[in-house]
């Protein structure tokens, strides 16, 4: 693999002498069926690099989401990192010296990007599932809202909005409030154990949360509320997600399920706040954003509570039923245009967001390697390529060249499907309903136990939207709805190919 | 003339430290480097991480003794709290940075160091937690011309969410109560600014020259300005000496048993040349030349980084470079006079490529230099806040000049790594240099 990295910037190469070094696969290699999206990774190589030319061979450790994209030249790495100190500063309350720094809240869930997606990883929920217990909203944070009226309904459908904000609380139950102010409460987290038994004798324990949110700071909230809990996800890919075309997106969809396997993905359709048009949502658990810019400043605003261009009310998610928080100093500064956070300023961080690596695929030994293959048959043959889509190539994008026409291996194709009862929040937001999700993108999973590995979540690993998952096991046996035939064929798959599944997942 | 002592003999006996002994006049500047010591003609990786553990133990030892001094002004100036006194306390500060900023190479790829440089160096400052503030400085609609929701104006305060006694300002309120509340690594009410902020109080000048200027009578227990005067000396206190505290627990870290000495020795030879490089590297490209200066620089905010309140930003970022620099070198002169220095990189990449040592030494003059110019503008009314400035182009190349030395420097480190076969190293838990191996060029 040296002389393979002393050549990455031809990626062909490199695979070539990867097949030709290793020799995993005995059938021809084509390279040339560019057809797009690629439905099948089986035959190609180019795989082991999920983020085209972007992706780093990297450890698996702490660091492995953390570097900027190989594409990178050294002076836009500089950026990166002036990005990166973006992402990780600690905003501050208001007023304060550092006017570029200042703004956090009035009410936040965190002061900083780096809090939740801790190692740019995914978020976690309680380590300790036997017990209940009642956490800060943090990097498991909650969604609020309350059916909608007839009226509401009518701007739900346009697309002007996406849910009714539970009317004293807003959008989100943020856990901290600046220096003299109410925080907003905490979340109460229980779960239930059962136990599933597998073909050949391996039972798996499932954890059921239940949630209610408790020590509200401003009174009852409304008795119709509807919560939906999430963890962060890892920021590994996003400027390559970013650049997926929506008309591929929406080539994939099958609403009506035409094509009768029981698969009936949507696209979501969110409002684009720079432009005021309806889009291909793309980013967050239910497809929320239409482009990482929008749900970078989504998050600095529910989050943080930092205006920017795009959300520029510098209170954050304090409803007109917080008028003290809404009266509390904020940091609009007219150095920064006026904003908490200025163009510039956002505009460092979606450099930085755009261009964190997808790391290189581990080669392990040979035999692994056909382990990971036998898995990768198994995950097609099930059906989890379906929604798991493994690769698209990525649209043209001038603007950003590294971003531009790369084969990349995300698996997810992003849209909406129906995951069935038991994973359901039972919350709509747009189009959504209250059972679907958006795919998750699978790659880096393989990375993504050692992301949680830090002081305070040394003990668990967290998989699906509010992170009940301990392990990869347990995140299948979770997937219902329109997944539910392919959960159902993992059971009864044999246990040494459940293996050969698995090791197919953590080879990503 | 001062007396040379590098650690205890025994010590000094387990590491075999080839340590120069030598005296020189105390004085704070090393004018001519010798770039290479003839009489060490080879020296081993071995020797080279001995030597950096030795610097280590030296400047963390001197950051120790300028943050004792420190203390002993604030207790003066809390006896007596004129101008004069103030003043002196204020010189303190600004001597004890001129350790600590060197120790800062230490941070990156030293996980010991990096996990506990929260405490004594976060920025920004959540200054409106701890004391009054302008309201018209940071923002621009709110009518009260005092935040009044802070540590020092109330016994108990709201924060986070929870009330908490903040009755008794002492070093156990400021290092766990304050910090276990908010659940970040990152303490923004203590560490070396917080103590800047409560010696200075607020630059109110912008991007104008100046620096912050509480008045003495802040600490006066007859005629207090400001309010909370009794509280103010206390936090004031507590703040300083939670420094001392914390500079004590890694100076000790250094000694051998200690966390970053283990976690370093742990490594072995070439992961410890491995951490010096990614410390030099990371310092100098992430760290110093994108987030404290760079961002400064296209945010044009006054405050962006660091040393905001004394105005002292400048010597904050020259002794960043020269912390680097003297790694390189394998040699510390502490502000005590004492000169360390044994077997240095230098050395090691001279011994296979004298033309890369030479372009790195090179490299390091020529940051000097940039740093140098901006301190020169500094010490003529134009510190780094106005240097970066909106509209001062002149100023902003003076900077930029900083930033272009800082990156040109690090690809030269990037070279060493390569010469000297370091280049598949990662470092754990650290924001290492990315490989070199990975920069399509």
């Amino acid at each position: 693999m040296s002389l393979c990295r002393l050549i990455r910037n031809s990626a062909r190469y490199c695979l070539a002498f990867v097949f030709l070094n290793t020799l995993i696969l005995q059938a021809s290699i084509s390279f040339g069926d560019e057809n797009r999206p690629l439905s099948n990774e089986t035959l190609d190589l180019s795989a082991l690099f999920p983020g085209g030319t972007t992706s780093v061979s990297v450890k698996r450790n702490n660091n492995a989401f953390s570097h900027p994209s190989a594409a990178l030249t050294f002076e836009d790495k500089l950026d990166f990192k002036v990005g990166k100190a973006v992402f990780e500063k600690l905003w501050v309350s208001s007023p304060s010296s550092t006017t570029a720094s200042d703004g956090l809240g009035p009410l936040y869930n965190a002061r900083s990007c780096a809090r939740c997606h801790v190692n740019n990883g995914r978020g976690h929920a309680p380590g300790n599932k036997l017990e209940p217990s009642i956490i800060r909203p943090i990097s498991l944070f909650v969604r609020l809202s309350i059916p909608p009226n007839l009226q509401q309904i009518e701007s739900i459908d346009d697309g002007a909005i996406p849910f009714v904000p539970e009317p004293t609380y807003g959008a989100q139950l943020q856990g901290f409030a600046n220096p003299g102010g109410h925080a907003e409460g905490r979340l109460k987290v229980r779960y239930e154990t059962t136990m599933l038994s597998l073909n050949g004798g391996q039972v798996v324990t499932l954890y059921a949360p239940s949630y209610e949110v408790v020590a509200l700071g401003y009174g009852p909230m409304h008795p119709k509320t509807m919560i939906s809990p999430r963890v962060a996800p890892p920021m590994i890919g996003l400027g390559l997600l970013d650049n997926i075309s929506s008309q591929d997106l929406e080539a994939l969809a099958d609403p009506e399920d035409v094509d009768n396997n029981g698969i009936s993905g949507r696209t979501r359709r969110v409002l684009n706040r720079k432009t005021g048009k309806i889009e291909v949502g793309r980013f967050g658990w239910k497809g929320g954003a239409p482009n990482l810019e929008q749900q970078n400043a989504a998050a600095l605003f529910h989050d943080i509570g930092i205006g920017s261009a795009l959300f520029p009310e510098p209170w954050g998610d304090c409803t007109t039923a917080q008028q003290d928080c809404r009266a509390a100093p904020h940091g609009n500064t007219a150095r920064h245009e006026g904003l908490e956070a200025s163009k510039k300023l956002t505009q460092l961080l979606l450099d930085y967001t755009q261009h964190l690596s997808v790391p290189a695929r581990l080669e392990r030994n040979e035999s692994n390697n056909l382990d990971v293959r036998a898995g990768q048959k198994i995950f097609h043959e099930i059906g989890c390529a379906d929604c798991h889509r493994p690769s698209f190539i990525t649209r043209n994008n001038a603007d950003h060249p590294t971003l531009s026409e790369q084969t990349i291996w995300p698996y997810t194709d992003l849209l909406l499907h129906d995951m069935g009862p038991g994973l359901a929040d039972n919350r709509p937001e747009g189009n959504a309903t209250g059972r679907e999700w958006r795919t998750a993108p699978l790659w880096g999973l393989g990375f993504a136990p050692e992301q949680t590995l830090d002081k305070q979540t040394a003990q668990n690993k967290s998989y699906l939207h509010d992170g009940r998952a301990n392990n990869l096991i347990e995140a299948i046996l979770w997937h219902g709805g329109e997944a539910l035939a392919s959960a159902e064929s993992v059971k009864q798959l044999l246990p040494l190919q459940r293996q050969h599944l698995l090791d197919f997942l953590e080879s990503l | 003339m001062k007396q040379i002592y590098i650690g205890n003999a025994s010590l000094f006996r387990l590491l075999v430290v080839p340590t120069i002994v030598a005296t020189l006049s105390a004085c704070n500047t090393l004018d001519a480097y010798e770039t290479n010591d003839p009489s060490k003609a080879n020296v081993s990786q071995h020797e080279v991480v001995q030597n950096y553990i030795s610097l280590a133990q030296q400047k963390y030892n001197d950051a120790l003794v300028t943050a004792e001094a420190l203390e002993k002004t604030v207790n003066q100036f809390l006896a007596e709290p004129t101008d004069a006194r103030l003043g002196d306390a204020r010189s303190a500060w600004i001597q004890a940075r001129v350790p600590y900023q060197q120790t800062e190479v230490y941070r990156f790829g030293n996980e010991a160091v990096d996990d506990w440089e929260g405490k004594v160096n976060a920025w920004p400052l959540d200054e409106g937690l701890i004391d009054y503030v302008d309201a018209s400085y940071g923002s621009e609609s709110d009518e009260n011309p005092f935040f009044t929701a802070n540590i020092i104006a109330n016994p108990m305060i709201k924060l986070g969410g929870d009330t908490i006694d903040v009755r008794i300002i002492d070093t156990n309120l400021l290092a766990n109560t304050l910090h276990e509340l908010d659940e970040v690594e990152s303490n923004v009410a203590t560490g070396y600014h917080a103590v800047e902020f409560l010696l200075w109080g607020q630059d109110l000048n912008g991007t104008a020259p100046g620096a912050g200027a509480r008045p003495a009578s802040d600490y006066s227990v007859t005629a207090c300005t400001g309010g909370n005067c009794e509280r103010r000396r206390a936090y004031l206190s507590a703040a300083t000496n939670l420094i001392v505290k914390d500079l004590k627990d890694m100076t000790e870290s250094w000694q051998v048993g200690g966390e970053a000495y283990q976690q370093l020795i742990a490594k072995g030879d070439a992961g410890g040349l491995s951490t010096m490089l990614t410390g030099m590297g990371s310092l100098a490209y992430g760290e110093l030349a994108g987030e404290r200066i760079k961002l400064g620089l296209m945010l044009n905010d006054p405050e962006e980084e660091h040393d905001c309140f004394s105005d002292n930003t400048h010597w904050s970022h020259y002794y960043d470079a020269k912390g680097i620099s003297n790694i390189y070198r394998g040699e510390y002169l502490s502000t005590q006079g004492t000169l360390t220095k044994g077997a240095s990189l230098s050395q090691l990449i001279a011994q296979s490529n004298p033309a890369l040592d030479a372009k790195m030494l090179a490299a390091l003059a020529t940051t000097e230099r940039a740093m140098q110019a901006m301190v020169d503008e500094a010490a003529k009314g134009n510190t780094f806040d106005v240097l970066i400035g909106e509209n001062n182009l002149e100023g902003h190349q003076i900077i930029q000049t900083i930033v272009d030395s800082l990156v040109a420097q690090t690809r030269v480190t990037e070279e060493l790594i390569v010469a000297l076969g370091l280049e598949n190293l990662e470092l754990e838990g650290s924001d290492s240099l990315d490989a070199p191996d990975s920069i399509q060029k």
